[in-house]
């Protein structure tokens, strides 16, 4: 099996899925002859022509909107969100018409939102969100962010085959960080299911993204019995992996990069409270960012996102509760 | 003028274009399609004032040429975005005026079975993709179906309707934009009723719409939205063109919406004149005089053909009346789907699709949804 970074992996998910169907193309700004702003379509337009790659003019509702009726019609749509920040400005189509398209009239939208999300390398505020809540809380998208090369491969294709809008968060800090085993070929990870990333009997850290590989950093470094679950998918949620985990070790944290207020975290933190409040031996607390925008200066940006000490700070307090 | 590849204006000639000669079943057609429109509407209303429509009232008294004038050219597996002014639209389509009434009043007999209300549906059996409330979105997504069609090769086309309303939203120029671009069988179709919900054109654009057309590289068409062969002839072009790979065609109908915004608007800001003056150019009148003194129809065909389509919209009426409400249970269903499925098709009443000897035209492809009685009278 061979080693690849996210990055690569998301490339050859894509790939393998645009060589397997025909009907698979991609849309995005800058995504053809220059390859994506962040390389993952390197090549692909010599490999499967520019009507496949497809270069769009600065207009993300014309993005998601055109794939939406190019979905409607059968194809396979692979949006690319140069910056997970832009989708705000095509977030109409995203949420209005990609979203309400099957509960209003059966017609079923097989498109994936490709989403280069968080922070970590001052990209100011409007190049570093993780904007995942906002697309939860809007009924008929699903959401995933995988946080292991393997994972942003088997994700994607899933992704890719649901017939439904898939909005798929890769997190740039992972592009060519994070780097691990990836099925060649066929890889399939379904969308809904969580995983292990790290067994534990002491403490739960959930996560999803860039907050687990610090989950599992913070977990080594502390030599402690901590069990990491990687969400993978945020919608539809795990619900089970998420309860099975807090029952085993009666201690939550729930990390992630974006904000608090109406996040994962507070779903997460409310399905603990309400199906599994008998089996916590310590408050459910949140690792996120603080309710304000992704500042500019790096020692600003630091005190805005978690860190690793941070992370490790509330594992002490949860493991010493 | 410079003219880029991508955006030059097409001169191919049309491949397989007809001429039009409208026969004399197609112009029965076309007046009981709009016939059909002024009659649902006009029974929706006194559901309305009955209390039987939760919400308000939408019509689209006025502009029933432009609607049934534009959806008759459409073959078969030609795939539509219908605003909420364009019943008729839908009827040329194949939508049964009971799917409508029942749509209204939130009834599982309804296209979508109480999930969306009013005139926000789109029969997806029917190659339609219903429309949202934010304007004008569908003008993307149709333009979206028609690339599908380019990457295809398949002689296909989508049309889209919108108001004078929408050409102010940024999501217009990004649809005419990319439309232009890659010359896109798309067939955009605005309907300038004169006001959006009160405010009149001026204060919606310093230039009429239809002349943009040009600075996205393709062609816009002016025509009277009240002349439904008019509207047809203009629609006809469009969509020929379309299909022969000359890209996209804006046409502007001119036309009045008759009626307020909604139910609940008394349109005080209307001058009792300038209604006055566009009560005398009313589609339906205009078109059974036409029919009368150019067509060789009769008046007793004329106000048979009405009379035919009064008594179908009550005998419809009573159905969605009889329709049950949806099970509250069925509130949380579909909200993903289980698998993709292919839109259907269209029906395609102008007599140039049965004539057409592709394999998805004539009978079959109109498929069974049609309106039955006047498949028999014809």
């Amino acid at each position: 099996m061979p080693e690849m970074t996210y990055l690569q992996a998301i490339s050859d998910g894509l790939r393998e899925e645009m060589r397997r169907d025909q009907s698979v193309f991609c849309l995005g700004e800058d995504i053809g002859a220059f390859g994506g702003a962040f390389k993952i379509t390197d090549g692909f337009a010599e490999e499967f022509g520019a009507e496949r790659v497809l270069d769009m003019p600065l207009a993300e509702n014309a993005i998601v909107g055109v794939a939406v009726g190019a979905a409607a019609e059968g194809l396979r749509p692979v949006c690319e969100m140069q910056f997970a920040d832009f989708i705000s400005c095509g977030f109409d189509q995203l949420v209005n018409v990609a979203g309400k398209l099957h509960y209003r009239q059966g017609v079923a939208i097989p498109m994936v939102v490709r989403l280069p999300s968080g922070g970590g390398f001052s990209g100011g505020p409007f190049h570093s969100q993780n904007p995942e809540a906002w697309f939860l809380q809007s009924p008929g998208l699903k959401v995933v962010a995988p946080a292991s090369a393997a994972d942003a491969k088997g994700l994607l294709t899933a992704a890719i085959r649901d017939p439904n809008p898939v909005c798929y968060l890769e997190h740039k800090g992972l592009y060519r960080h994070v780097k691990d085993d990836v099925p060649e070929g066929e890889h399939v990870v379904p969308l809904g299911e969580a995983r292990i990333a790290r067994e534990g009997e002491e403490l739960s850290i959930i996560a999803y993204g860039s907050s687990v590989p610090l989950a599992i950093e913070a977990a080594e470094e502390l030599e402690e019995d901590i069990e990491i679950l990687d969400l993978r998918t945020l919608c539809p949620l795990d619900r089970e992996a998420v309860l099975t985990t807090v029952r085993k070790t009666g201690k939550a944290l729930v990390a992630h990069e974006a904000t608090r207020s109406c996040g994962v975290g507070a779903e997460v933190a409310a399905l603990i409270g309400s199906e599994a409040f008998e089996d916590l031996d310590a408050p459910v607390r949140r690792l996120t960012a603080p309710d304000v925008p992704i500042p500019f200066s790096p020692p600003l940006e630091r005190a805005v996102l978690p860190q690793l000490e941070d992370m490790k700070e509330a594992c002490r307090e949860l493991l010493a509760y | 003028m410079r003219e880029s590849e991508s955006s030059a204006l097409a001169v191919e000639p049309v491949r397989g274009a007809r001429e039009a000669a409208l026969t004399r079943e197609d112009r029965a057609q076309l007046y009981r399609f709009m016939a059909m429109m002024r009659a649902a509407e006009e029974r929706a209303v006194t559901l309305y004032k009955q209390g039987k429509v939760p919400g308000s009232f939408y019509d689209g008294r006025g502009q029933e040429a432009l609607c049934v004038g534009a959806a008759f050219v459409l073959g078969p597996r030609d795939r539509t975005c219908i605003l909420h002014r364009d019943l008729g639209a839908h009827f040329v389509r194949g939508v049964t005026p009971d799917r409508y009434l029942a749509n209204y009043m939130g009834r599982t007999g309804g296209v979508t079975g109480g999930k969306d209300g009013n005139m926000h549906f789109g029969d997806r059996e029917l190659g339609s993709v219903g429309m949202v409330s934010m304007l004008p979105d569908m003008a993307l997504v149709a333009t979206g179906m028609a690339l599908s069609f380019k990457m295809r090769r398949e002689p296909r086309i989508a049309m889209t309707f919108f108001g004078e309303g929408s050409t102010a939203n940024g999501q217009w120029h990004e649809a005419m934009n990319f439309a232009g671009i890659h010359r896109l069988p798309v067939v955009f179709v605005l309907e300038n009723n004169q006001f959006a919900y009160s405010t009149p054109n001026e204060l919606e654009f310093a230039v009429d719409p239809v002349e943009r057309a040009a600075g996205y590289g393709f062609p816009g068409v002016k025509v009277d939205g009240n002349d439904v062969e008019a509207v047809f002839e203009a629609a006809r072009g469009a969509a020929d063109r379309a299909r022969a790979g000359g890209g996209p065609t804006l046409i502007e109908g001119v036309t009045m919406r008759m009626h307020g915004h909604g139910a609940h608007d008394d349109m005080r800001y209307v001058p009792r004149e300038m209604l006055e003056d566009w009560e005398r150019r009313d589609p339906l009148d205009r078109y059974a005089r036409r029919l009368v003194d150019d067509c060789g129809f009769s008046h007793d065909e004329v106000e048979r053909i009405s009379t035919e389509v009064r008594s179908y919209v009550e005998e419809c009426a009573r159905r969605a009346v009889d329709s049950p409400m949806p099970d509250a249970q069925t509130a949380s269903d579909g909200v993903f789907a289980e698998h993709w499925a292919p839109l259907g098709d269209g029906q395609a009443p102008w007599s140039r699709w049965s004539a057409d000897q592709s394999p998805t035209s004539g009978d079959e492809a109109n498929g069974s949804n049609g309106h039955p009685r006047f498949r028999e009278a014809a």
